[in-house]
């Protein structure tokens, strides 16, 4: 079985030198696309990833991850819509380019789909209410 | 068949009126036609909650000890500045003011988070605001600084009051050029990457009178959460433009000035906006209830989507340039698709106006005037018609010979 997921891995600052992103790759025959990434030296490196390949292999890349030090997030928990602010008005849904973002034909309510969510945050700026939050 | 407002609130009153929203009305008069209708309903509530920068507050701040004259000199609330060249302690506060150390657009685009419409807002919902004032002194105002907490219930008087909201129709926003632009009409991708519109159509109140014949000054609407007046017509109000065969305007047409008590609003319904590289602004609720007197009043109320029409404008030239040129016409209910053609390309389409909070907004109007809460009122005076020949002038400029 084969298995396409989205993480943010947390590196601490001792880890930001080491090639773990090689090893994952290698050693354990993963597919990755960088979604985004921010590492500055002696600082914690962020890191967002689309990881894909088989159950048995991920499983391990995460084992592998997790002994290293590296904190591992799921990416759906990062992107949050603040409902008390979203207006439900649409402006986010031409500028969102993965559909998470998307407006209810029948209510014209927007809905947010967080597994279709690359937390690119082109909505962020662009919520007229500011009403999307990203938490890393 | 013919009603007069003092039938139908004497119904009100005794809880026997039949209240409708304008997107109800649609489905009534068509499974029960225009002449039964007419005589079953007695009020359709119309609504709309959009971006209306020419919207703003004023207050009167109560005097300090020993006092301050703020007329003349400056003052800010929450870093933003406001007016005040009033008296001694009345200001204004405009919905697109932002703080003087904003970074604007010095890096494009600039994000514009917060500015008079957040400060609205803010007070609305009951919290503290710092309040500086410099002022020059006088013998009678001696005072020349003063800094403190200020929240709405402090004040004497806090009246929001817009010069120009509830437009009635408006642009279709589309980028031509090969770089993203950043307007007040959104965020608008390249080479036609997205096409944005801002109305609540067939829920939007001057879309249900369209001639502007039971909207006058005075009426009693709708705002911001609680209660407001019609003050006059809004600025840049038009009817002279073209209009469809069921009078609908084809284009920007007629707005609204209005007034009402800041202090019994809500900020669910005064919503401080940000638009990406263009500035601040203020989101506002308004719905104003139509009474059916006649046929011809319940027919211009059963507008639909599709019968209203907006010009698609280029912003990258056209709007910037005041060029009259249009794209295409295309109908909301084209619009609200999703997807609309343009010179043979699909562009997707998004609102900056909220059609779910639009029903909400007629659907409270409506439950008010069911529990007998609302009555309606007679104007005073009516706004101008399409009689009244009004132009809408640009700005000739002449220049000053030194």
């Amino acid at each position: 079985m084969t298995v396409a997921k989205r993480v943010v891995l947390h590196f601490p600052p001792r880890l930001v030198d080491e090639p773990i992103i090689y090893r994952l790759v290698k050693d354990h025959n993963l597919v990755l696309n960088i979604l985004k990434a921010s590492v500055t030296p002696k600082e914690e490196g962020l890191l967002v990833l689309e990881l894909s390949g088989a159950q048995k292999d991920y499983d391990k890349g995460i084992r592998y991850l997790t002994e290293a030090g590296v904190r591992i997030q799921s990416l759906g928990q990062d992107v949050i819509r603040n409902e008390a602010r979203c207006t439900h008005c649409g402006a986010c849904v031409v500028i969102c380019p993965t559909g998470a973002l998307a407006l209810e034909p029948t209510t014209r309510l927007v809905d947010f789909y967080p597994d279709k969510c690359t937390a690119c945050e082109l909505c962020v700026l662009a919520c007229p209410p500011r009403a999307m939050e990203v938490h890393f | 068949m013919t009603k007069t407002i003092a039938e139908i609130n004497e119904k009100i009153r005794k809880g026997q009126a039949v209240v409708v929203t304008a997107e109800e009305v649609i489905d009534i008069v068509e499974k029960k036609g225009v002449e039964k209708t007419a005589q079953e309903v007695d009020v359709v509530t119309t609504g709309t909650f959009g971006p209306m920068c020419s919207s703003g507050a004023y207050f009167n701040l109560g005097h300090s000890k020993p006092k301050i004259k703020v007329g003349g000199g400056r003052a800010y609330l929450n870093d933003v500045p406001v007016y005040t060249g009033f008296a001694a302690v009345d200001i204004f506060l405009g919905a697109t003011a932002i703080p003087d150390d904003d970074p604007r657009n010095r890096i494009h685009p600039g994000p514009f988070n917060y500015g008079g419409g957040h400060v609205i807002e803010e007070l609305v919902a009951g919290k503290d605001v710092r309040l500086a004032i410099t002022a020059y002194g006088t013998d009678c105002y001696p005072r020349k600084r003063l800094e403190t907490w200020i929240r709405l219930e402090d004040m004497n008087e806090a009246v929001l009051f817009n010069i120009r909201n509830a437009y009635q129709n408006y642009n279709v926003a589309v980028n031509l050029s090969d770089r993203t632009l950043y307007t007040y009409m959104g965020v608008l991708k390249p080479n036609m990457g997205n096409a944005n519109y801002s109305t609540a159509g067939q829920l939007s109140p001057l879309f249900n009178d369209p001639y502007y014949k039971t909207i006058g000054i005075g009426t009693k609407i709708f705002l911001g959460g609680g209660i407001g007046y019609v003050a006059w017509h809004g600025t840049q109000h038009n009817p002279s433009v073209p209009r469809s065969d069921k009078g609908v305007p084809r284009a920007g047409a007629g707005t609204l000035a209005v007034i009402g008590d800041l202090k019994q609003m809500e900020p669910a319904w005064l919503v401080g906006t940000s638009m990406l590289g263009y500035g601040c602004t203020l989101t506002v609720g308004i719905g104003v209830p139509i009474p059916i007197l006649s046929e011809e009043i319940l027919r211009y109320t059963a507008v639909k989507d599709e019968d209203i029409f907006a010009t698609i404008v280029d912003y990258s030239e056209a709007y910037p340039q005041r060029s009259p040129d249009i794209l295409r016409e295309v109908s909301y209910g084209e619009l609200k698709g999703g997807r609309i053609t343009i010179q043979g390309q699909e562009v997707p389409t998004a609102s900056l106006s909220s059609y779910p909070k639009a029903v909400e907004i007629a659907n409270t109007l409506k439950e008010w005037i069911q529990k007998g809460e609302f009555l309606l009122t007679e104007p005073v005076a009516p706004l101008p018609g399409v009689e009244a020949g009004i132009t809408f002038k640009p700005l000739q400029e002449r220049p000053i010979e030194e």
